[in-house]
């Protein structure tokens, strides 16, 4: 429960959290997305694809969805997706999940 | 739509035509001896709210045929020997765009600047392709004010069947002159080109876009047969001459436009002192009526090419007979005309240095 | 309520994985459907695909696929038609402008664009882009300017800084010999017909979200029928530069934008921004 605790207060505070889906084989490696992330989140891998570039990993955990390295790909091999900061279901804690579960484990409590 | 007949200049003529023909757009550029072309259709054209624009330049011109005929419409530009010239690339990239278009080249003399009178040194420019790589256009050769009017249907119809361009070679002669022309009553066929034209791209289909670009060699070959494939075709089809007097002919006249027309008077002249002379007047000069000519030499005791040039289509008249008859040529050059009773002063003296022999 | 908690599933981990929150995530930027899905040819880093990446956008947001002709040049984006998926036209080398205006004097409720490189629009094809500019040809002409001729491996163009060194100007461009690189965007925009004159990069997120929002502004321009609107767009050649991207988006900062300042260079007026009334 105590590591619980920990990671929980950290998804309460990245209101909005991205991700990023990279067409590897079509990337060339050109890193002008890695310059524009703010947040570290693109590195260039060691491999390399089909037609012989090292391609753009992503970090998604530091993602926060900004849109500026799929802005700035040549090659448009960058789709974003990203959480609503308004949504309701961000605010829903784990101690808020636990406790719907106990009630339809424990319907009469 | 009239059928009576009315006096008008070739270029004028021309240019009517061009309007009922169903041109959408008119390009050009002004020179001598075919500006009254441009000059017309800038007062009629609006008339009848199609597009007509003085471009730039000649270069310029030919382009606005290539986006207006990739559009789908029915284009035309008109210029001189030295503004055909700078029309020759564009002419190379309708051709292997295979774009549908009329181009009208009234020919005055040359080499360069020249002079405004007329010339048929652009023969070997229009019929072997002056434009660069494997391509030909189908090359209309009016002799009269009438063929000036009646090529601008034919030439539109034969663009638009063979997606290709076509050639009206007149010259400064032709074009200038006034004589009686109708206006025949004519059909546009209206040629459906949604499949290939760019007029956007609808849900319904997969994006339309010209280019004469294949840069993987073996997809331009594909290519260049799909174009010879067309151009055999050509040949097979749409051969037009005319000939006169060859029934009996001893001796024949090839000729095509104002030469022709010359040799048909030096023809009369010579018949009337006994020679047995005929006139073959190619019509279309690409495709040439080369397997006619080689009938005809079966009879003849020599051809001979009189042309307004040091010699141009002379040489498809010798490929023609394949060595079975002796080919003669008459030329004038600078923009000087021949007489017809020079012309029979020439078949005289060659039948003299053939009977010598 | 801890005595219940040996029911819950040991696998409960909610804090971990961004995973459990997946049907939270909505798509914010993909490529757009404009774009014919294929790889591109060209060089790592190259502007060219960015550009029509963003037209291809702009024409997927305003739904005008199917009332959109664009006219490629002859230069490294001669393959345009391969990547955007629209009707297109291939132009001789500098003759955009001219097909373009046909294309749109006949189909005058289409957008027309001519996308063109610096060779193509300010060498051999200077004069149909100026006096298709001047007769305020309701178009829009996108121009690429990367100083240098990319296609035909890196030779001087009009645009070419002094003192950069091409394969035509291997001891750098002598002023004295060749003149001046040309401001394109500036000797235009003296044109009457010239409507909407912009330069823009588009080495950094900021500077592309500006690009769009002014190839946005050109293309809706267009209805109101009032003249040309000329787009000059900074590129980039990292193969000819011999520069890494990101080495040629910080060239483009410290050197390109000396000599080609980016900014609006002719706006509309306020009392221009309605339709153009028809002549009588």
């Amino acid at each position: 429960m105590e590591a619980d605790n920990n990671n929980s207060s950290s998804v309460k505070e990245r209101k909005v959290k991205g991700k990023v889906e990279i067409d590897i084989q079509k990337c060339k490696g050109c890193e002008l997305c890695t310059a524009a992330c703010k947040e570290n989140a693109l590195t260039l891998s060691d491999s390399i694809n089909i037609k012989g570039y090292r391609y753009i990993i992503a970090n998604n955990d530091a993602c926060n969805g900004c849109v500026n390295c799929a802005l700035v790909c040549p090659d448009a091999v960058i789709t974003v997706y990203r959480t609503h900061p308004k949504k309701k279901s961000i605010d829903v804690t784990p101690e808020d999940i636990r406790e719907q579960l106990q009630t339809m484990i424990s319907p009469t409590k | 739509m009239t059928t009576e007949a009315k006096l008008m200049k070739g270029n004028e003529a021309l240019a009517e035509a061009a309007i009922q023909a169903g041109c959408d757009a008119y390009f050009g550029y002004p020179i001598t001896p075919q500006s009254e072309v441009l000059e017309y259709l800038a007062r009629e054209m609006p008339k009848h709210k199609r597009i007509v624009m003085q471009a730039e330049s000649e270069i310029a011109s030919i382009n606005m045929v290539y986006g207006a005929a990739g559009a789908g419409f029915r284009s035309m530009t008109s210029s001189s020997s030295p503004g055909i010239s700078l029309m020759q690339e564009g002419i190379s990239y309708l051709a292997g765009a295979e774009l549908p278009c009329l181009i009208v080249n009234v020919n005055r003399a040359g080499p360069g600047l020249g002079t405004i009178q007329p010339g048929q040194g652009d023969y070997f420019q229009s019929v072997k392709g002056g434009g660069h790589g494997d391509y030909k256009m189908i090359v209309l050769a009016p002799a009269s004010v009438q063929e000036m009017a009646d090529f601008v249907y034919l030439g539109f119809d034969l663009a638009d069947k063979y997606r290709n361009p076509v050639l009206i070679l007149s010259d400064g002669a032709i074009g200038q002159m006034m004589e009686k022309v109708v206006f025949h009553p004519y059909t546009n066929p209206n040629v459906d080109k949604s499949s290939w034209a760019t007029t956007g791209k609808p849900k319904t289909r997969e994006r339309n876009y010209i280019t004469s670009l294949f840069i993987q060699p073996e997809r331009m070959e594909v290519h260049n047969l799909k174009l010879e494939a067309k151009y055999k075709l050509i040949r097979e089809n749409e051969v037009r001459f005319e000939e006169i007097n060859t029934a009996d002919a001893e001796y024949l006249f090839v000729a095509y436009g104002l030469s022709a027309r010359i040799c048909q008077k030096a023809m009369d002249i010579a018949r009337e002192k006994g020679i047995k002379v005929g006139l073959l007047r190619p019509i279309c000069v690409y495709p040439y009526p080369y397997k006619r000519l080689e009938e005809l030499a079966a009879q003849s005791k020599f051809m001979l090419s009189v042309e307004l040039n040091s010699g141009q289509m002379v040489e498809d008249v010798q490929l023609a007979v394949k060595g079975k008859v002796p080919v003669e040529f008459y030329g004038k050059l600078g923009g000087l005309l021949p007489t017809p009773e020079e012309i029979v002063l020439q078949l005289e003296t060659l039948i003299q240095k053939h009977h010598a022999n | 309520m801890q005595t219940e908690d040996h029911l819950l599933p040991e696998t409960l981990t909610l804090v971990q994985a961004p995973e459990c929150h997946e049907e939270e995530y909505e798509l914010v930027y993909h490529k757009p459907a404009t774009m014919v899905d294929v790889h591109m040819h060209y060089c790592p880093g190259c502007a060219h695909s960015l550009v029509h990446k963003l037209l291809m956008e702009v024409v997927e947001e305003m739904d005008i696929q199917e009332q959109t002709i664009g006219i490629a040049p002859v230069g490294c984006s001669v393959f345009a038609y391969d990547y955007m998926n629209i009707d297109m036209q291939e132009a001789a080398h500098g003759r955009a402008a001219a097909v373009a205006t046909a294309v749109k004097r006949l189909m005058p409720e289409k957008y027309v664009f001519t996308y063109q490189g610096d060779g193509d629009l300010a060498a051999i094809g200077i004069a149909e882009t100026l006096h298709a500019i001047n007769r305020g040809e309701n178009i829009l002409i996108v121009f690429m300017n990367n100083a240098v001729y990319g296609m035909t491996s890196g030779q001087m163009a009009p645009t070419t800084l002094a003192g950069m060194k091409t394969t035509t100007s291997p001891d750098g461009r002598d002023t004295g010999f060749y003149g001046a690189p040309i401001k394109v965007a500036e000797l235009m925009a003296m044109l009457p017909g010239a409507f909407y004159v912009t330069r823009q990069t588009v080495n950094n997120a900021a500077a592309v979200r500006k690009t769009k929002k002014a190839l946005e502004k050109a293309f809706n321009y267009q209805k109101l029928k009032r003249g040309t609107c000329l787009v000059e767009i900074i590129g980039n050649c990292p193969s000819n530069w011999k520069m890494t991207p990101m080495e040629a988006s910080k060239f483009i900062d410290e050197e390109m934008v000396k000599t080609f300042p980016a900014g609006d260079i002719k706006l509309p007026k306020a009392d221009e921004l309605k339709i153009k009334p028809e002549e009588p």
